[in-house]
């Protein structure tokens, strides 16, 4: 068993293998791996007992379910209505500029990688824009590169 | 089904019916049609088209008549101006997404959304056009399936059928929003994942979506290529369906039509994969009373029950969902498969001509048996045995496009050798069919009589239950199978593979203790093959198989080791069952796949 294997083992005991169990075990292989690779997912799916075109179907649903591997630190910018109103093209056209990237792109050097989510619930503070897990509401090009360039000398 | 009934009205008309029916279902006993799209008879309610909407007093929103049950008093309106304004619309709004290259598809004039469009005469663009998959190249990557995502609707018909009839799901809904799609494991093409080529899919979807990978045209280049002999078989169940291209009810038995329009076609010999069903069964009944003789006289590690190999979905399932029982499977080929070999030997040799120059077609019920002849195990005779396999309907096209009137044909015989057959073989077209044909031989050959049912008909294996059991009592058997005097023969008969998985778990856990199963990949058997005429509906195979008996009653030899080509064959060329040449020509072995 590789170490993969093990780790969707123990989710499976620890939350059961029924269907109902998909979400926690995708949640924790996340959280661990930070993305869900072909050998997390054909692991769960023979779990679970489920097709890995089933398992790919619903992480493929979720934006924070990643199916290929991300830079170390993931951007996302709110792409729903209230944020796109706020401004959420500049900061993005900024971040791009500033990474040399592009949407959905991940830095050559591996430490950024730059998305849009679907509603983050700040809606009454947009255009937000969050960092791994960190959240940055009201954010503007100025601020935006001025928080990415923390995270640039952190590395 | 609920004994309550519910009085409604539909389009003023009063109607009763009982409590759980869908109004869709409802205003059919009335004869008023509702379309549908992502609505299938055979499949569970997904409700995600809205095609079906129609007007319900006193309901603001439109209900969808396949989602909704019926209740008391409900008055509806199947075609009110509201209905057919939203169900305009709704057309109106899948076409704007939809690549409607009608006249240059491979479903034009056999499509449902385009008759649809027809039926309302969509004429303008009203939403602005918003295809973006035009530009997208077809996965064109399996020898038997073609998925063009620029013509898929999201129905997920297909979802449906490869996740509950088959147990696969190969396909499913991924991504979000605009970018849903229906897609495999990480988009991988259909030939890289666990897809078992069933062709169930293509059977129920809608549009131009999925398809069978057609090989007419290299089928007429053969034809027409003087150097080339051509031989033609074909499967038993496509003679009780390929009428139903030419408009004829499903179940009429036109084979002897079906013989004459292949020769108007030009192929050089009409055969029929009849006869090496009834191979199958010499070689299957043997290879299967063999091993229960080494269970039970020489108490060797066999493993039982033995699974039928006719299936080339089912054997794939297996390869890779069940990889620890590939033993299990009998390893006598498909009777396409041994045909195949057969033409490019034993026939050519008769006919005095060179393997090489012979060009083996198929008409199959069924989109598997393509894959199944690109295997490369599949070159028993040196060459590629079985050169290319059409689909009943594929035939139908070029039927069609050769201008031949169907209807009005003579009957023709099959020409021989390799073209007399039995109404054993004929009943491999429907589940049950297989098991039924071996145990008419398997019976006679222990006993010396004939199996122990009225007329030949061993009625407890026939019929569309999914799982079906039987025990056949072994008696007075002749001295020579002493060891199998008084055993109760347990045998089931899966078909589609969900029922197949069910029957291989319980295999698998010990709760069944079977001698012989009988697994066709598709529901009903052959005669509900991904390559048969469309719709499909239980009904509709219901009346294939009463087509298949009628035709099995109707021939005087109805027992595969009475075919005196079988017997020819055996004298003369493989001398006896699971000889040496069988064993070259005839059998086959398996390899284990991803699961994956
Ligand atoms: S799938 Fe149907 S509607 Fe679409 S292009 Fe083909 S025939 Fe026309
Ligand atoms: S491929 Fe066909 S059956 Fe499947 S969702 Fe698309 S249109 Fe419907
Ligand atoms: S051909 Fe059969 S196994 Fe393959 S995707 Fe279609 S239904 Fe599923
Ligand atoms: S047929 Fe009723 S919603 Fe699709």
């Amino acid at each position: 068993m590789t170490r993969i294997e093990e780790f969707v083992k123990e989710q499976a005991e620890k939350h059961g293998r029924d269907r109902n169990s998909l979400m926690p075990i995708l949640q924790a292989v996340v959280q661990s791996e930070r993305f869900l690779s072909e050998e997390a997912m054909v692991a769960v799916a023979t779990e679970l007992d489920l097709s890995t075109a089933d398992v790919f179907g619903t992480a493929t649903f979720y934006t924070f379910m990643d199916t290929f591997p991300r830079g170390k630190n993931i951007i996302r910018i709110c792409k729903t209505i209230t944020c796109h109103m706020k401004g959420k093209d500049a900061i993005v056209d900024t971040l791009e500029d500033m990474l040399k990237i592009k949407l959905g792109q991940t830095t050559t050097d591996g430490k950024f990688s730059l998305l849009q989510a679907n509603c983050l619930g700040w809606c009454h503070k947009g255009p937000v824009m969050l960092i791994n897990d960190e959240v940055y509401p009201e954010i503007t090009p100025e601020k935006a590169v001025e928080v990415v360039s923390k995270y640039l000398k952190k590395g | 089904m609920s004994k309550y009934k519910v009085n409604l009205k539909i389009n003023n008309i009063p109607v009763s019916v009982d409590e759980g029916t869908s109004i869709l279902e409802a205003a059919r006993t009335l004869n008023f049609t509702i379309p549908t799209l992502c609505h299938h008879d055979d499949l569970c309610v997904a409700g995600n088209c809205r095609v079906c909407v129609v007007e319900q007093k006193g309901n603001r929103v439109l209900p969808a008549a396949c989602a909704t049950p019926v209740s008391e008093g409900m008055e509806i309106m199947t075609n009110s101006l509201k209905v057919r304004q939203a169900r305009k619309h709704v057309v109106e709004l899948l076409l704007s997404e939809h690549n409607a290259d009608c006249t240059k598809c491979f479903k034009n004039g056999s499509c449902e959304l385009q008759d649809m469009s027809n039926d309302y005469r969509i004429g303008d663009h009203v939403f602005l056009d918003l295809v973006k998959d035009r530009e997208r190249v077809k996965d064109i990557s399996s020898p038997s399936i073609e998925k063009d995502d620029s013509k898929c609707i999201r129905c997920q018909r297909c979802v449906r059928t490869c996740a509950d009839l088959q147990a696969v799901s190969a396909l499913a809904v991924t991504h979000k929003g605009n970018e849903m799609k229906i897609s495999t494991f990480l988009d991988k093409p259909m030939n890289d994942v666990v897809c078992t080529n069933c062709g169930q899919c293509i059977n129920r979807c809608p549009t131009a979506a999925l398809t069978e990978r057609n090989y007419i045209d290299e089928v007429f280049d053969a034809i027409y290529d003087p150097k080339k002999f051509v031989v033609v078989q074909t499967a038993p169940a496509t003679r009780v369906a390929i009428g139903e291209e030419f408009g004829m009810k499903p179940g009429t038995r036109v084979t002897g039509k079906m013989v004459t329009a292949l020769r108007r076609l030009g192929f050089d010999k009409v055969l029929d994969t009849d006869f090496t069903a009834d191979l199958t069964i010499m070689e299957e009944g043997t290879e299967l009373l063999t091993r229960l003789k080494e269970a039970l006289v020489e108490g060797k590690e066999v493993a039982l029950p033995m699974l039928t190999s006719c299936s080339p979905g089912w054997i794939k399932f297996q390869e890779h969902l069940y990889p620890e029982f590939l033993d299990n499977l009998s390893t006598c080929k498909s009777p396409q498969q041994m045909f195949g070999p057969l033409a490019k030997t034993y026939y050519a040799e008769k006919v005095n001509k060179n393997p090489a120059d012979m060009v083996v077609v198929s008409i199959m019920p069924c989109t598997a048996k393509k894959f199944e002849a690109e295997r490369p195990e599949m070159r028993g005779s040196g060459y590629k045995d079985v050169d290319y396999v059409l689909t009943t309907r594929e035939l139908g096209m070029m039927i069609h496009q050769a201008g031949i009137d169907f209807q009005k044909l003579e009957d023709e015989r099959y020409d021989n050798i390799l073209g007399e057959s039995t109404g054993a073989a004929v009943i491999f077209g429907t589940t049950g069919g297989v098991m039924e044909a071996a145990l008419r031989t398997a019976y006679e050959i222990v006993t010396g009589k004939e199996v122990p049912f009225t007329n030949l008909n061993i009625k407890p294996v026939r019929g569309m239950e999914g799982i079906k059991e039987a025990s056949v009592k072994i008696k007075d058997v002749k001295p020579e199978w002493s060891f199998l005097e008084g055993v109760e023969l347990n045998v089931a008969i899966a078909h589609g593979l969900a029922n197949a998985k069910v029957v291989m778990d319980k295999i698998k856990d010990g709760s069944a203790n079977y001698h012989f199963v009988e697994v066709m990949g598709c529901p009903s058997g052959c005669i509900g093959g991904g390559g048969q005429p469309m719709p499909t509906n239980m009904e509709i195979r219901k009346q294939r198989a009463a087509g298949i008996y009628e035709e099995d009653e109707g021939l005087t030899i109805r027992k595969s080791h009475e075919n005196p080509e079988v017997q020819e064959i055996y004298q003369s060329f493989l001398h006896e069952p699971l000889g040496h040449r069988s064993h070259d020509l005839l059998h086959t072995h398996y390899v284990p796949r991803k699961r994956h």
